[in-house]
């Protein structure tokens, strides 16, 4: 068999979680208007406040066209199609587990993800999403009785609204960019975090997303407030059903890391990324930053699979004198997947670190792009940052490409750059078949060698998750 | 005193590209002995263990090379392996990222999925690999690192080894494992080559140097050029080849270019 023809078996790859659930839906007509906007607002009980802000994000959003820097091909949107909510209805409001709906229990069995609180794996609490609204939120009163909140954003909105009011779009305001004001003007749900001053935080916490209406947009926004000297460890998983037409997720992350507080933010992001040809899959355009106080260190840590496009910079303003900043990223584009990912990293305090990991994997005709601003304001002496973005090629079809840019206005700062741009070589390929390892297992431990450096950041069990979801995206392609 | 024909050659042609490089090979190898395969640069020696481990480079022509009787020339090369299979390459690939111990591991288990044994557990592969390690005096800081990244040519072709004794495997091709080592080292790879020798095994010994041989005493000693084998003998003819070198095999041979890396 030729290499060309093993390429084309191996990288026709399945997507393991492309099953629709059939339940029944409350959503408003597709479309976008002021009207849309009021009706969500009123749908999830907010305060007066919350209109005010959407209503600010939407007439801004008006005015904004969709960003074209990118090194991506994107079909036009037309955002009248878009259905800008949509949940599970349910007989009355939600306020235990018992009362979810078990099409939408089950769901989240078949993802892995089983509800019930006894079948959780000890130490971590659950957020679970579904289309619109969260349906979910496991361990609340133990971590209630440290203080922290854990909740869905509809909920924070309802139980702490002067939380939410100090700090939504303190960090993303909802003019940042097209996305985010989307996101301001429509979102429905997500999950908000608090923590106290000096609690560190017993388990991961973490959301599980997952896109199930058609037509359907999903818009969730977090918020994370780690408090002075508080710690706190927070994962995100995502999916969604295979469908033809392209789905749009446009999601806001924000994070508040007070002075002394750190906050470790991972996402394993495995969207549907559409067939083999090109057809349907996840528009994935995700604006995710946090500000980093006096001594505070922010890290994110993602590993991105899946999407048609992903279009992501999670970002660190550091802002407090001897803060850090982490990103820790592995992108992977099979088929015709797009990703243009990166991270701003922008040094405002004294002695303010950070630390740029990227390693981009491109397979079948897929095309990753890591885009990257390091940026040392004036006041930032003594900032240092050392970046270093290395890309695997598999198969001679596939782009790799690095945009990093620095400003440095700080002469005493240290900003080093590394990339270095590699291929699966035959010659390694033959290596492992001759010891008896197969191709596909081959292709799979050198992508997971190559990625090491960023999964070993993942809390335990999602790195083993991740290691074989990148096994499982790529399911050997050979070059 | 020797077993049957564990590894069987009859009239093997192959090429890469449009070159002929295999031209008509005859070989025996039987359970229990080591042969030593010796000839100049460029006679085809890298090409037949390739061949013989089913490099997709190499296309094969005409012949018939059986393994215990069945057909090895249809069989994907991580069937081979699970075969018995194990080619000690000239130039081991480096991986980086990829535990050395970590990579054995998978290795040693995927074979025996292939033969339908159950896996070995961690605990008990770490036992083996220590012991093996101790074999070929590989330092046990060299079980995490990433494969053969930054290991010196001498350590690569000790881990060669390392990863032979732990496979155990029924035909061992070990293609210049010599090369490049000092005398310590080449001292140690012997040992390591000795300790898989048995009546159940055979090992193929591909070298231009007869200091190899010193050490390891084989049973058969062959001479490759312009593709054939055309000399056989014991191991005085190692010897031999020493005092007179090749010059003499060209003339039977095809002419002899100088050596590419594959
Ligand atoms: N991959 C290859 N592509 C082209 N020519 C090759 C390749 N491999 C080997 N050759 C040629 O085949 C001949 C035999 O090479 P090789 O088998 O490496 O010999 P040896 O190991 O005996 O030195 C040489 O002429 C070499 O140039
Ligand atoms: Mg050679």
């Amino acid at each position: 068999m030729t290499t060309a023809q093993q390429l084309k078996e191996l990288t026709e790859q399945r997507y393991r979680y492309g099953f629709v659930t059939d339940v029944e839906a409350d959503a408003v007509p597709p479309g976008l208007s002021e009207e849309i906007i009021r009706l969500i607002s009123r749908k999830k009980g907010e305060p007066e406040f919350m209109l005010a802000w959407r209503l600010r994000a939407y007439h801004h959003w008006l005015g904004l066209e969709a960003p074209t820097w990118a090194h991506l091909r994107i079909a036009p949107i037309d955002y009248q199609s878009i259905v800008y909510y949509s949940a599970p209805r349910s007989k009355k409001p939600l306020g235990s587990l018992e009362e979810v709906d078990p099409e939408v229990k089950r769901a989240f069995e078949k993802l892995g993800i089983p509800l019930e609180e006894q079948l959780r794996l000890a130490g971590v609490a659950v957020d679970a999403v579904f289309d619109s609204v969260s349906v979910a939120t496991t361990y609340k009163e133990r971590l209630a009785e440290k203080g922290i909140v854990f909740c869905s954003f509809s909920e924070a909105v309802r139980e702490h609204p002067a939380l939410v009011e100090e700090h939504l779009g303190s960090v993303v305001p909802a003019t940042d960019n097209f996305f985010a004001a989307l996101n301001s003007a429509v979102f429905s749900d997500g999950s908000f975090v608090y923590v106290p001053r000096g609690v560190r935080c017993p388990m991961e916490l973490s959301t599980y997303f997952r896109i199930n209406a058609k037509d359907t947009g999903q818009f969730e926004r977090t918020l994370i407030v780690a408090d002075e000297g508080a710690q706190v460890s927070y994962l995100e998983g995502c999916t969604a059903p295979m469908r033809d037409e392209n789905q749009l997720h446009a999601a806001v992350v924000e994070l508040v890391a007070r002075d002394g507080a750190q906050i470790k933010y991972s996402t394993v992001q495995n969207w549907y990324p559409g067939d083999a040809e090109g057809r349907g899959g996840i528009y994935n355009f995700v604006t995710k930053r946090g500000t980093a106080h006096r001594g505070a260190k922010i890290s994110w840590t993602q590993v991105e699979t899946g999407s048609a496009i992903t279009w992501k910079y999670p970002s660190v303003i550091l802002l407090g004198d001897d803060s850090v900043g982490e990103f820790h990223s592995v992108a992977l584009t099979n088929h015709l997947q797009q990703a243009d990912t990166g991270t701003k990293m922008i040094h405002v305090g004294k002695n303010t670190r950070s630390t740029i990991v990227s390693k981009g994997i491109s397979a079948g005709r897929g095309q990753n792009a890591y885009r990257g601003l390091v940026k040392i304001a004036k006041g930032a002496a003594g900032a240092r940052n050392h970046s270093q973005c290395d890309s695997l090629l598999i198969g001679d079809r596939c782009g790799a490409h690095t945009f990093p840019t620095i400003e440095v206005r700080n002469p005493t700062a240290t900003v080093e750059h590394e990339a270095t741009t590699s291929k699966i070589s035959e010659d390694q390929l033959f290596y492992c078949r001759q010891r008896g390892i197969s191709e596909e297992d081959a292709v799979s431990m050198i992508v997971n060698g190559f990625a090491r450096q960023v999964l070993k950041e993942l809390p335990m069990e999602f790195a083993v998750e991740a290691q074989k979801l990148l096994g499982l995206s790529l399911e050997g392609s050979v070059g | 005193m020797s077993g049957h024909a564990l590894l069987e050659i009859r009239g093997l042609r192959a090429r890469v590209g449009e070159t002929e490089i295999l031209k008509g090979l005859d070989l025996t190898v039987r359970a229990g002995e080591v042969h030593a395969i010796m000839g100049p640069n460029g006679s085809g020696k890298s090409t037949l263990a390739g061949v013989l481990a089913g490099r997709d480079a190499y296309q094969v022509t005409a012949g018939t090379v059986t393994l215990d009787g069945q057909d090895l020339l249809g069989l994907p090369p991580e069937t081979r392996a699970a075969r018995g299979v194990f080619l000690g390459f000239q130039y081991p690939v480096e991986i980086p990222g990829v535990g050395n111990l970590y990579f054995l591991r998978t290795a040693l288990n995927a074979l025996r999925a292939g033969r339908g044994e159950e896996p070995l557990d961690a605990i008990d592969f770490l036992a083996l690999a220590k012991e093996k390690m101790k074999l070929v005096e590989l330092d046990p800081a060299f079980g995490s690192r990433s494969l053969n990244e930054g290991f010196s040519g001498g350590e690569k072709k000790r881990n060669e080894v390392f990863q032979m004794a732990v496979l155990e495997p029924r035909l061992a091709i070990l293609d210049e494992i010599d090369s490049g080592l000092d005398i310590d080292a080449l001292r140690v790879v012997s040992r390591g080559v000795e300790a898989v020798r048995g009546p159940a095994r055979a090992i193929v010994l591909v070298t231009h140097y007869q200091r190899l041989l010193d050490h390891v005493v084989p049973d058969v000693v062959h001479v490759m050029a312009g593709g054939r084998i055309v000399r056989t003998g014991g191991r005085e003819l190692a010897r031999e080849l020493e005092q007179t070198g090749y010059a003499w095999a060209g003339e039977r041979g095809a002419t002899i270019p100088g050596e590419v890396r594959p």
